[in-house]
């Protein structure tokens, strides 16, 4: 027990560290963009990883709920004049009671079948986004106004760097939390052996649509940051292209490792920027160190190379 | 006083009736055993009463109430508890984990202390790893208490699953093929260990091919053949029994053992 509590707060420290330390070495304004995008991108991963690493329930339409956030503040305070904070709570709550109905009946179909019925809620949701133009301005997009917070107005690429990554603090300190209390545990448990954990006495139905909630909650409040710190929305943050993302950053970092997500988001966010070099053989590129990754690092990056130092470090 | 009583169950898949008008019932302490031959409906009747199936006729009653048709949890939560014929060990868990969400029902499982981890949360994880760790040296696992349970031998995870069924506290525990696979040694800490279950008043009822085992714990025993009840009584009696005989070796087979 000690030792899971040390290594939860280590996990925090370093997180922390790499925050607060990639600052001094960014020698334009751009890196703090990207570093914030990793940080949104990781938000929104380990939302997932609770659903699809420990509870092992697939999603292939996650980015409807970051979507749901992305459009909460983009719509609240332009048509409804609510304060952009207060829509960004308004998105988080949209998205936990759409998952919540949505995912009592769906959440009993199992592997393929679940990911084909996520799959046509994000298609359903990205259909609604772009073509109810009057209120989401359509396939182009709409502006999103500035976040205000307590007078303070929240903006810049170095300011949203610092927001971003406190959010990502948080969202892994809960996260961390969750893995060892007997939710958590259910969790995991129902992942390896369903008709186990039933027996001893585990309501899986209500476990899985908890897991689904919370990782809508975690997409929902990652698209809300991605939004306010765009300035601007489009439809393709919903879409499917970016569903197939997030689950790629989940795997391609490891199942079930909350570090995992960070570094899968770390990599699939900064590779394509570096990959620029090979102009028109970018997208190649991508897809063939990730798949190379997954042949050689089969449980994802994190899961791989610690196992890999464990072993090292007992032979 | 009767805890589990299952009266007249029958079940069909397609044409096949899978079990058919089979009753039992069994007390607080008493061992009662199911055998029969391959394919007899053991595993399928201890699969409608935690649950899992629905069976097509019969009641099932809980301490004299009426749970047929009840969720697997619902009939765990009213203290029912099984293992598994095939492993069903939580792999990527470790064993004390795995013991841990056996304890799931005596807990309590808000998820916004969850989330927050407020203190009475770490209280009560520090609580149930206490009573895991306890449950694990009472099933001789003690040492392995922090070893992901998928890289534990056969025999450990059998004794695992016994563990983890017991951390429910539960009044009625079915076991399905506890010793199957195991070596002597091991069958023989399993004997021990299901005794001692039932001594501290908890209803067993087993299924075993190992007879051995089951001719030295149980206290009575039900003989399934393709899904019908062949005959119950004592150990004595059922080994007796010439319709048993028949139904395990044959009619040629039970002449000979007649005649020996």
């Amino acid at each position: 027990m000690g030792a899971l509590t040390n290594q939860r707060f280590l996990i925090l420290a370093v997180l922390a560290v790499v925050i607060a330390v990639l600052p001094f070495v960014f020698p334009s304004s751009y890196y703090f963009r990207v570093a914030s995008l990793v940080w949104v991108s990781a938000l929104a991963a380990i939302g997932l990883n609770i659903l699809m690493g420990q509870a092992g329930q697939v999603s292939l339409g996650h980015a409807a709920f970051f979507g749901i956030g992305a459009y909460a503040v983009a719509i609240g305070p332009a048509h409804l004049g609510i304060p952009p904070w207060a829509a960004l709570l308004i998105g988080a709550a949209l998205s936990a009671v759409l998952a919540y109905l949505v995912g009592r009946p769906i959440l009993r179909l199992k592997g393929h079948y679940l990911a084909i019925a996520t799959l046509g809620l994000g298609v359903l949701v990205a259909l609604v986004i772009s073509t109810e133009s009057g209120w989401t301005g359509g396939p182009d997009g709409m502006p999103v106004e500035r976040l205000i917070l307590f007078g303070w107005r929240v903006s810049g690429s170095y300011t949203w760097y610092w927001v971003t990554g406190a959010l990502l603090l948080v969202g892994t300190w809960i996260a961390l939390n969750l893995d060892e209390t007997p939710t958590g545990r259910a969790f995991r448990a129902l992942h390896d052996s369903e008709v186990a954990a039933q027996v001893v006495g585990v309501d899986v139905a209500r476990f899985k649509l908890q897991a689904f909630v919370i990782a809508a909650v975690y997409a929902s409040i990652a698209g809300s940051a991605l939004a306010f710190m765009n300035g601007f929305i489009n439809p393709d943050q919903a879409g499917f292209l970016h569903s197939v993302e997030l689950v790629t950053i989940v795997v391609l970092g490891g199942l079930g490792s909350i570090v995992g997500s960070i570094v899968g988001a770390a990599v699939l966010v900064t590779l394509p920027q570096a990959l620029t070099i090979f102009h028109e053989y970018e997208h190649l590129m991508l897809g063939l160190i990730i798949i190379v990754s997954m042949i050689f690092m089969r449980n994802g990056i994190v899961p791989s190379v610690s196992g890999l130092f464990l072993r090292r470090a007992r032979s | 006083m009767t805890i589990l009583k299952a009266t007249d169950i029958g079940i069909s898949f397609g044409g096949v009736k899978a079990v058919d008008g089979v009753s039992f019932s069994v007390s607080p302490g008493q061992i009662l055993s199911i055998i029969g031959p391959n394919g007899a409906g053991k595993t399928t009747l201890f699969n409608i009463v935690s649950g899992i199936y629905a069976a097509n006729r019969g009641t099932i009653h809980l301490a004299d109430e009426d749970v047929t048709g009840l969720a697997p949890h619902k009939l765990a939560a009213r203290g029912l508890s099984r293992t598994f014929q095939n492993l069903q060990i939580f792999q990527r868990m470790t064993a004390c984990e795995n013991v841990m969400v056996g304890r799931h029902l005596r807990e309590k499982c808000s998820l916004l202390p969850a989330l927050f981890r407020t203190p009475s949360v770490t209280r009560q994880n520090r609580e149930t790893r206490a009573a895991a760790l306890d449950l694990l040296a009472y099933v001789g696992l003690k040492d392995v208490a922090d070893v992901p349970a998928g890289s534990l031998p056969y025999g450990a995870c059998k004794r695992l699953e016994i563990a983890r069924s017991l951390a429910a506290e539960p009044r009625v525990l079915l076991l399905d093929e506890p010793a199957a696979g195991c070596n002597a040694v091991e069958t023989e800490e399993i004997d021990h260990l299901i005794r001692q279950v039932a001594d501290r008043g908890v209803a067993v009822v087993l299924v075993e091919h190992d007879m051995k085992l089951v001719m030295k714990i149980s206290d009575r025993i039900l003989v399934l053949e393709r899904g019908r009840p062949l005959a119950e009584g004592t150990p004595r009696e059922v080994r007796d029994d010439p319709k048993v005989l028949e139904a395990y070796l044959g009619q040629h087979g039970a002449r000979e053992a007649a005649r020996a």
